[in-house]
């Protein structure tokens, strides 16, 4: 008789405030076996995490199980989960590994408190507990990491020891909500390779909740596709993203950036020239050195063309957001050189860019996309602003056309535009820096992780946007990823960044399938996929 | 450990630069002072003068001795040669020099300050904590009235309410007369604060007595400052425990009492202890009304006493050790804050 780790059935959870009640998950049933993996995967907002944290008994307090059950080995946890569970029954890895741990406790204690909360050790064997438990999530410099606090570490480190405490007092489940969101691609593979290697060697079971489409495909065994607080399809990776019978999978599919999707742009709008264009941007062995002596920038040289979109990829810490305000002039160089439109633009200080004529023709669109809007501007505010400041402002009603000609540009109806920050959603948001960015008709646009934080679905939108705009307008993009697949889509060249200097540059289709330096190729190598036609 | 080597010589320089940065405030507190005391109306000679009928060439002469005849500069730059030699002046109304005064009340004035500081800590970061755990819940509300009963009732009101409850009516106080039964022999003075004094002599009846004596002054003043303390204590801390760490905590099953104090409270004192900071500089200045209900033989009661009699030198000399204090706090504050947090220590 194998009963189901984890049965969810029916499950239905509603938030309440004083005055209204809305449910959020419409009777979910779900089961995890042990050895297995469920991915629940979803947009934000479709109940994903709301589903793992009603397993974990970790709801808010306005939120509440209104129907169904939850079975945990034959349990009954629907409304309350002992502690004894929590921790040594189910264990539960977050992400943004570095804020789920406590800032002023070193890491030891933080691991101990985990183990000594089920279990009773003396000073000895607890100490073997912790290196054994460091060994296991491959942690090699185990003194240093165990005696640090979290913010000494880096995210990958950090991520490690989430990991560690969740396995720490051997749980039959892990769920595991997001838990590489924000790690770059190298970091994000070993992190879930040791997931699913520790779920393999201790037969547990583990529900893996994430946005991410390929990730799902090559981890787990199972996939549940949720939306607005419903399984909407259900099955392995391979039936599920081969033949999506539901309409919505179907789209979330076909969404989802792989190494052979292109984007759907009507092409007939601006035949490719044979001619290459002019050089529009020219940047010569760029340096830029913090005060502790690090050079976040070590001789970096490229050029844009008109027209042309340059992608700069690199894990965090490669220097790419430094390369992009650098360029953007928000930052002063300590070496090299900047040409645009063959004038030196590096020599005018950063702070004074502001009144140099070439700021209007380079703007800047900003990776978290309501965090960079004024939060009491509204969407026409913001957009209007750098029109305001740079000019030339077009008479009367002219100004108020523009910028609802601009906002529909970018897909954004008029009556969004009274709207603030926090009343659109993370891509309407992203559309607004956008379309504040363009308003002054800039020749270059540089845009550092513009759809690091949104859906696929949204994603494929922006990106189908930019390049819209790129062929419309003839504007260059410098596009700053860490996802290269959406490179690959969006740009004609791309380089590679490592520890600030460049790995390899050229363009995307060779580089992509001849990748010069091992590098590159260990990167290619740890995107997560799938593959829809079951091709190469 | 390797970090404590490299941690000493930027502390010490960091005490350093801060003390150093405090000097030209320091000045300015004492330029201002001076200046303040001559232009208020109010003339020491005539106040000190033998009677009401004292004649002008009594009073002129007085006025000389004081040196209160010289111009302004001047007798400012007579009074800050004193202060280069540690001489504050004298005070007219005790007869004895300031430094000798404020270091026999400063310690009365501390001790009180101290002691309500501790009580009111003991009061508001459980009450601060658990409002907090239990936001929006009855006892939350009733915490909230509380705080704002404390805070509402001026200090000279509580603290005779106390002295009727507990001394006239229900007799458990002793009565409320000074720091300790002046019949009881005195413990020799090592630190000026009685508790400390007559516990390292042994002296536990003095102890007792001196303990009394205190109870109901601190608690006039502890309840004064409870109000900002708790409402600040339980801000932080649901700031908090909206925290991703604390519902990791949660998520391993760790003891309740555990993700309170360990990593709800301990993550929340930062900001508790900014406003300490705070409510110590206010609490040793605006101790006067207690100090006068209580015939507590502090400091600000002496300062007030010098302010109405109009005693240059005691005034000048309270408004200094004040500042200085200030300084001290703020800096010990700031210490304790990058012993707290780690993050700050690095930088």
């Amino acid at each position: 008789m194998t009963e189901p780790l984890l049965t969810i059935d029916d499950l239905r959870v509603s938030f309440t405030s004083d005055r209204s009640r809305r449910e959020v998950l419409h009777g979910i049933s779900l089961s995890v076996e042990r050895g297995k993996v469920l991915a629940l995967v979803g947009e934000s907002g479709s109940g994903k995490s709301v589903t793992g944290l009603t397993a974990m008994g970790l709801l808010p307090k306005q939120a509440v199980v209104t129907e169904g059950t939850i079975r945990f080995r034959g349990q009954e946890i629907t409304h309350h989960v002992p502690r004894s569970l929590r921790g040594a029954g189910i264990a539960m890895v977050f992400q943004n590994p570095r804020a789920a741990l406590n800032p002023t406790r070193r890491v030891r204690d933080q691991l101990a408190d985990v183990i000594r909360a089920h279990r009773r050790l003396d000073r000895a064997a607890l100490q073997k507990r912790l290196v054994e438990l460091m060994h296991q999530v491959s942690i090699t410099d185990v003194t240093r990491c165990l005696n640090a606090y979290p913010h000494q570490l880096s995210g990958g480190l950090c991520q490690r020891i989430v990991i560690a405490m969740a396995v720490a007092c051997s749980p039959d489940l892990i769920i595991a909500d997001e838990p590489t969101t924000g790690l770059d691609v190298l970091t994000q593979k070993s992190a879930m390779d040791l997931l699913l290697r520790l779920t393999r060697e201790q037969d547990m079971g583990m529900i893996l909740v994430t946005h991410d489409l390929g990730m799902a495909a090559q981890y787990c065994d199972d996939v549940a596709v949720m939306r607005h607080g419903e399984i909407v399809e259900r099955g392995t990776p391979e039936t599920l993203f081969r033949n999506p019978r539901n309409d919505y999978t179907r789209r979330l599919v076909a969404a989802c950036p792989n190494a052979t999707s292109l984007l759907e742009v009507p092409t007939d709008a601006a035949a490719r020239q044979d001619s290459a264009p002019a050089l529009l941007l020219e940047v010569r062995n760029l340096v830029k050195e913090y005060q502790n002596g690090f050079r976040a920038v070590d001789d970096v040289s490229f050029s844009i063309r008109q027209g042309e979109c340059l992608g700069l990829i690199g894990e965090s810490g490669s220097g790419k957001s430094t390369i992009s305000r650098l360029v953007s002039r928000l930052v002063d160089a300590d070496g090299g050189e900047i040409l645009f439109n063959g004038t030196p633009i590096s020599t005018v200080p950063a702070e004074d860019f502001y009144r140099a004529p070439q700021r209007r023709q380079i703007q800047f669109v900003f990776q978290d996309a309501a965090g960079s809007l004024n939060p009491r501007y509204t969407a026409f505010r913001s957009i209007v602003d750098p029109l305001l400041r740079m000019g030339p402002v077009p008479e009367g009603d002219a100004l108020a056309e523009l910028v609802v000609q601009t906002a529909r540009s970018v897909g954004l109806s008029e009556d969004m535009l009274e709207r603030y920050p926090h009343q659109m959603s993370g891509g309407q948001c992203a559309r607004v820096g956008i379309a504040r960015a363009i308003i002054v008709s800039p020749d270059l646009l540089i845009l550092d992780e513009p759809t690091a934080a949104l859906d696929v679905l949204v994603q494929a939108e922006v990106l189908a946007l930019l390049e819209r705009l790129r062929r419309e307008r003839g504007m260059s993009y410098l596009f700053v990823s860490h996802d290269l697949h959406v490179v690959r889509m969006l740009c004609d060249h791309a380089i590679i960044l490592r520890k600030g200097q460049i790995v390899e540059a050229g363009r995307c289709e060779d580089i992509f399938r001849a990748p010069q330096s091992d590098y590159t190729a260990q990167l290619l190598e740890a995107i997560p996929h799938f593959h829809p036609e079951g091709s190469v | 450990m390797s970090a404590e080597k490299h941690l000493l010589p930027p502390l010490v320089r960091r005490i350093g630069l801060r003390l150093g940065a405090a000097l030209p405030a320091l000045f300015c507190v004492i330029l201002f002072t001076f200046i303040m005391m001559r232009v208020l109306p109010g003339d020491p000679a005539v106040y000190f003068a033998s009677g009401p009928n004292a004649g002008q060439a009594e009073i002129q002469e007085l006025r000389h001795k004081m040196g209160l005849d010289a111009p302004m500069p001047v007798q400012l730059l007579h009074y800050l040669e004193n202060l280069a030699t540690g001489d504050l002046g004298r005070s007219l109304t005790t007869g004895q020099s300031v430094a000798q005064d404020m270091h026999e009340r400063l310690p009365a004035s501390l001790e009180l300050t101290l002691t309500a500081l501790a009580f009111s800590l003991l009061i508001s970061l459980p009450l601060g904590l658990t409002a907090a755990w239990w936001s929006g819940s009855k006892y939350d509300q009733f915490v909230r009235a509380f705080c704002s009963a404390c805070f509402c009732i001026p200090p000279f009101v509580s603290g005779i309410l106390l002295v009727y409850v507990f001394y006239y009516w229900l007799g458990v106080a002793p009565d409320p007369t000074g720091r300790i039964n002046i019949f009881l022999p005195q413990p020799p003075r090592l630190t000026g604060l009685l508790l400390i004094d007559s516990a390292l002599a042994g002296d536990w009846t003095a102890w007792h007595e001196a303990a009394g004596q205190l109870v109901l002054p601190a608690m006039t003043m502890a309840l004064f400052v409870i109000a900002p303390l708790t409402r600040m204590t339980r801000a932080a801390v649901i700031s908090v425990l909206g925290a991703d760490y604390i519902r990791t905590a949660r998520a391993m099953g760790l003891p309740t009492w555990r993700i309170m104090i360990v990593y709800t409270l301990r993550n929340a004192l930062m900001p508790v202890l900014t406003t300490v900071g705070i409510v110590f500089s206010t609490m040793m200045g605006a101790n006067v009304l207690v100090e006068k209900i209580f015939s507590w033989p502090g400091v600000a009661s002496y300062a007030l006493d010098a302010l109405v009699s109009s005693d240059y030198a005691p005034v000048q000399g309270f408004i200094l050790l004040m500042a200085c204090l200030f300084i001290l706090v703020n800096l010990v504050i700031d210490l304790l804050l990058g012993v707290l947090d780690p993050r700050v220590s690095v930088e």
